[in-house]
């Protein structure tokens, strides 16, 4: 499943994008990532019969991802952002 | 009292032909929105009853109003229920639920039981936010993605706009449509935006339909943004109380160039339809 956790604003389209059929709940994003922005869960919430942990956006995240990543995308030369390095399953993507 | 121009039918249903007390697995599923609240009542994978209602105050409260108009003509009991799944914003607060999961697995689920197999993709336009899903034959999601920053494209946008413009909740699809010619969409979809923005149209002397068709057209686009950035596959559906605004429904499949699948029943219930029926698949696993 494609999870893809953000929002749309005035200002333009914010979303990270967790695909859970690649993920393995291993956590590396989210001792990565500078501004705690994952979680992992013991189970989906978007799907009851998946019974392995799964990494997801906090909820208290959700709606300030542009601000909170911020720092991790300076404008200019841009090095990918750490959490998508640090998933070796490949499973992160960002649309900005 | 002054007429509550937002106020929506609530509504009960049950089907008499279904003989529950012959049925092997009876079960629950309440949907706790911000707005609404519903529960359905399931017996071995067919729907036999459910009950819609306004959230109150509190969302313990709220899920038990709703099972209790769900139960009443089925004559239903608590006692009965073999397994309960709650859904929706308070879903964690349903007194008499075994387990919560999310609106977004749930309306797919209850989306691919409302309008069959075929569904692929849900729109579901909530009291406080809107979701699109993609799922598939078995109604299990496939990719997703929601806009709950603000409550454009909402059912809690359409009900400011009923108490500002003084027009019942459940006639403003029609109105919005008597316009000879669609005006400009309001700029912004913000509630806050959008409503002083309607307030200066009204004293402009633009007539009620057209600054609700200003509205209704600027939601569609909003929704269709929102859809567009994962796609819409065929059959397309919606979910949720917008989806009974036939002003926002064609305006939608206006813009897509999509038709929506009809809906058979009510379209508030798909989130509560869906708990019920992961109910089931949950009682038996349990092997109740
Ligand atoms: S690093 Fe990748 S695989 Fe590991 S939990 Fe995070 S998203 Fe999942
Ligand atoms: S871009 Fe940076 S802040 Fe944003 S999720 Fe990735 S590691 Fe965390």
């Amino acid at each position: 499943m494609l999870a893809n956790y953000g929002y749309q604003d005035g200002s333009g389209d914010y979303f990270i994008t967790i695909d859970t059929d690649k993920c393995t709940g291993c956590g590396d994003c989210v001792t990565t990532c500078p501004a705690q922005v994952f979680e992992i869960l013991t189970e989906d919430p978007h799907d009851p019969f998946r019974e392995e942990p799964v990494a997801v956006v906090k909820s208290s995240e959700k709606k300030k991802i542009k601000y909170s990543c911020g720092p991790c995308k300076p404008v200019g030369e841009r090095p990918p952002s750490p959490c998508v390095v640090s998933c070796r399953a490949g499973a992160i993507s960002h649309n900005w | 009292m002054a007429e509550e121009f937002w106020r929506w039918t609530e509504s009960r249903w049950t089907d008499p032909a279904i003989d529950w007390k012959a049925g092997k697995i009876v079960t629950g599923g309440v949907d706790v929105g911000s707005v609404s609240s519903q529960a359905v009542i399931m017996v071995d994978g067919q729907l036999l009853a459910y009950g819609n209602t306004r959230t109150g105050s509190d969302s313990p409260n709220s899920a038990m109003n709703a099972m209790n108009m769900a139960m009443e003509d089925a004559k239903v009991t608590y006692d009965d229920l073999q397994y309960t799944v709650g859904t929706g914003y308070g879903r964690v607060n349903v007194p008499f639920g075994q387990r919560a999961i999310t609106e977004i697995a749930c309306h797919a689920r209850g989306a691919n039981f409302m309008y069959g197999p075929s569904v692929r993709t849900v729109l579901d336009m909530g009291g406080q936010d809107c979701k699109a899903i993609h799922c598939d034959a078995q109604g299990k999601v496939t990719n997703f993605l929601m806009n709950d920053k603000c409550a454009a494209g909402t059912g809690r946008g359409m009900e400011v706009f009923a108490d500002l413009l003084n027009v019942s909740i459940n006639d403003m699809g029609e109105l919005s449509l008597q316009v000879a010619e669609e005006p400009p969409p309001v700029s912004s979809t913000c509630v806050v935006f959008a409503k002083s923005e309607a307030s200066g149209l009204l004293r402009a002397g633009w007539p009620k339909e057209k600054v609700l068709a200003a509205y209704s057209s600027a939601m569609a686009h909003r929704v269709v943004s929102l859809l567009e950035r994962i796609g819409v596959e065929k059959e397309f559906a919606i979910t949720g109380g917008i989806a009974k605004n036939i002003g926002v429904v064609s305006r939608i499949e206006k813009e897509l160039g999509i038709k929506a699948l009809k809906p058979t029943i009510d379209t508030q219930i798909a989130g509560a339809l869906g708990a019920a029926l992961f109910a089931q698949a949950l009682a038996k696993k349990s092997g109740k």
